[in-house]
């Protein structure tokens, strides 16, 4: 009688699909790949696998995209952490105004900002540096922390504060010992969502990189363009890129739905 | 939540206020600089006032961009909305399975946009990808490099891949939060399934589908990456999103001055449509 796994079965497959077609491509050989069709390797191969992990311009891409992801999670998150603190418990001039105005850094479009990002970070001489990549990145990864984290810190009670307060905690020590450690599950949803749109954007990490800082996804594009077709090694570049973030989701797999759900626009 | 009034407030938004703003405003100057001046390189300006506005706003090659772009949007609104909701709705709310569809459906979600782009290129090669050999085999026409309509159905099949879950993860978080209360109610009064998703389920999932459609329009009208990596906004120019025709006009052509007023009327137009929506959502939530 009950027929609803079939929808969320189909979906699931259908969300499979291109995975697969690119896990076994990256198996094959390139004379296998241009040869034709198969549903499964012929010529089982870990050749373009061992490739990527002996070549550093290759692992470095990998090192480098985690470095500034992980810079711009931290910055991201410790700065939107006390501003959400203050959106949320505070009313103060113009504060409607500037979460409306932090969500529209949120609508800017990346092409919009590429090139003047370009000559921003050449005048101050971060151009080429992970913090360059992890500062831009900012632009629409703080309001975006700030939207989720105040979600969260909406939903405790003020009581919290004030009993904290008449106990004589001062503000950092209230805000340190007791109330990050209660909105614990809000800033792991803040930083895996931080870690998200940073691990994927790839337009402002390739504007301001080049060779020191270059993230994976453009040393992908760049190989596609130079080296003629060698699907095999990109399709096992792209198969370890998923890597990351299958391990990310499945810690946050809990608080994924409610990081949104809690927040308010 | 009842708030007081503290105006030391600002000093605890003020980091976030710097960086933004670092971010936000000297680049969007930077724009508005070049939007309203001509240069031939060596860092001589011409002022130029609003020409470049009016040109891009007269030429034909922004309407068209802006149309494909109004029309991909409204595609994948259309197919992503109630096939996330419907999806959502069929999801089980407990056991093991859970856990297994949430990090299943979540995981394009996390795949570098590149990567998407580069995937569904090997995914839909006419002979030798999966789905394009498949096609062929079963006997359409199919070729997403030569064919405008298989490049547009392409293109609109991947975004709907690749961002579907985030409606289905949304929506079911605000399943979630029914209580079992409200579904015993209506099996007592013999509500119809509709009556339930109409009555209970809808106006508890309105909230969090708006934030999902407010983000949905947002990413999917500044979508750039994965398209040019599938199509190239070929063939042609019939997959030319606004994203790819002003980076072509700008870092291809180095046209600064049409780019630069076409990034700002851009912006705009995002802006406001946002804004509307904005403005209706919060009346609705006062009433």
């Amino acid at each position: 009688m009950n027929k609803k796994w079939i929808l969320p079965t189909l979906y699931i497959l259908f969300l499979m699909l291109p995975i697969y077609g690119l896990l076994t491509m990256s198996f094959k050989t390139t004379n296998e790949i241009l040869g034709g069709f198969s549903f499964f390797p012929q010529q089982f191969t870990l050749a373009n696998y061992a490739k990527i992990f002996t070549d550093p311009t290759w692992y470095n891409g990998y090192i480098n995209s985690l470095i500034y992801v992980v810079i711009n999670t931290v910055i991201s998150v410790s700065v939107a952490l006390p501003a959400a603190y203050a959106f949320s418990r505070y009313r103060f001039l113009g504060d409607k105004h500037l979460f409306f105005w932090l969500l529209t850094n949120r609508m800017a479009p990346p092409a919009v900002f590429a090139l003047p990002f370009f000559q921003l970070y050449s005048a101050i001489e971060l151009f080429d540096t992970h913090f360059a990549v992890a500062l831009a990145h900012c632009l629409f990864n703080i309001p975006l922390a700030v939207w989720i984290l105040e979600g969260f810190m909406s939903g405790i009670p003020k009581e919290l504060d004030e009993t904290a307060y008449l106990d004589g905690y001062s503000f950092w020590r209230f805000f340190l010992r007791i109330f990050i450690p209660t909105i614990a599950a809000g800033i792991g949803v803040a930083a895996f969502f931080c870690f998200m749109y940073s691990w994927v954007e790839l337009l402002l990490a390739k504007t301001l990189t080049s060779v020191d800082a270059k993230p994976i996804a453009a040393t992908m594009t760049r190989t596609a363009s130079t080296s003629g077709y060698e699907l095999g090694l990109l399709a096992a570049a792209g198969s370890l890129t998923i890597i990351p973030g299958a391990i990310v989701i499945y810690f946050v797999r809990n608080y994924i739905a409610k990081g949104f759900a809690l927040g308010r626009v | 939540m009842r708030k007081s009034t503290n105006q030391k407030a600002w000093w605890l938004v003020a980091p976030v206020l710097l960086l933004v703003a670092f971010n936000a405003f000297i680049p969007l100057m930077t724009v508005v600089n070049y939007s309203l001046q001509e240069t031939f390189g060596n860092n001589v300006f011409f002022w130029e006032g609003v020409t470049w506005f009016e040109q891009v706003l007269r030429s034909e090659r922004f309407h068209a961009s802006l149309m494909r772009q109004l029309l991909f949007t409204s595609m994948i609104l259309a197919i992503e909305v109630p096939l996330g909701i419907a999806v959502a709705l069929s999801m089980p709310r407990k056991g093991p399975w859970v856990s297994v569809c949430l990090v299943l459906m979540a995981l394009p979600l996390l795949i570098p946009w590149n990567v998407v782009g580069a995937m569904w290129n090997i995914f839909a090669l006419p002979d030798i990808g999966l789905l394009g050999y498949s096609l062929n085999s079963m006997g359409f026409d199919y070729n997403f490099t030569q064919q405008p309509v298989s490049a547009w159905m392409t293109t609109v099949v991947m975004d709907v891949w690749h961002w579907t879950s985030l409606i289905v993860l949304l929506c079911y978080a605000g399943l979630c939060s029914i209580p079992d209360a409200y579904y015993q109610a209506a099996r007592i009064d013999g509500a119809s399934g509709w009556a339930v998703f109409r009555y209970i389920q809808l106006p508890k999932m309105k909230r969090v589908l708006t934030i999902a459609i407010l983000l949905r329009f947002m990413d999917s009208f500044m979508i750039y990456t994965e398209p040019f990596v599938l199509t190239g906004g070929g063939p042609g120019n019939t997959t030319t999103f606004l994203s790819i025709d002003l980076v072509k006009i700008a870092l291809g052509q180095f046209d600064l001055g049409p780019a630069a007023a076409m990034s700002l009327i851009y912006f705009l137009v995002v802006l406001l449509i946002c804004w509307v929506f904005y403005t209706l959502m919060m009346r609705n939530e006062a009433q």
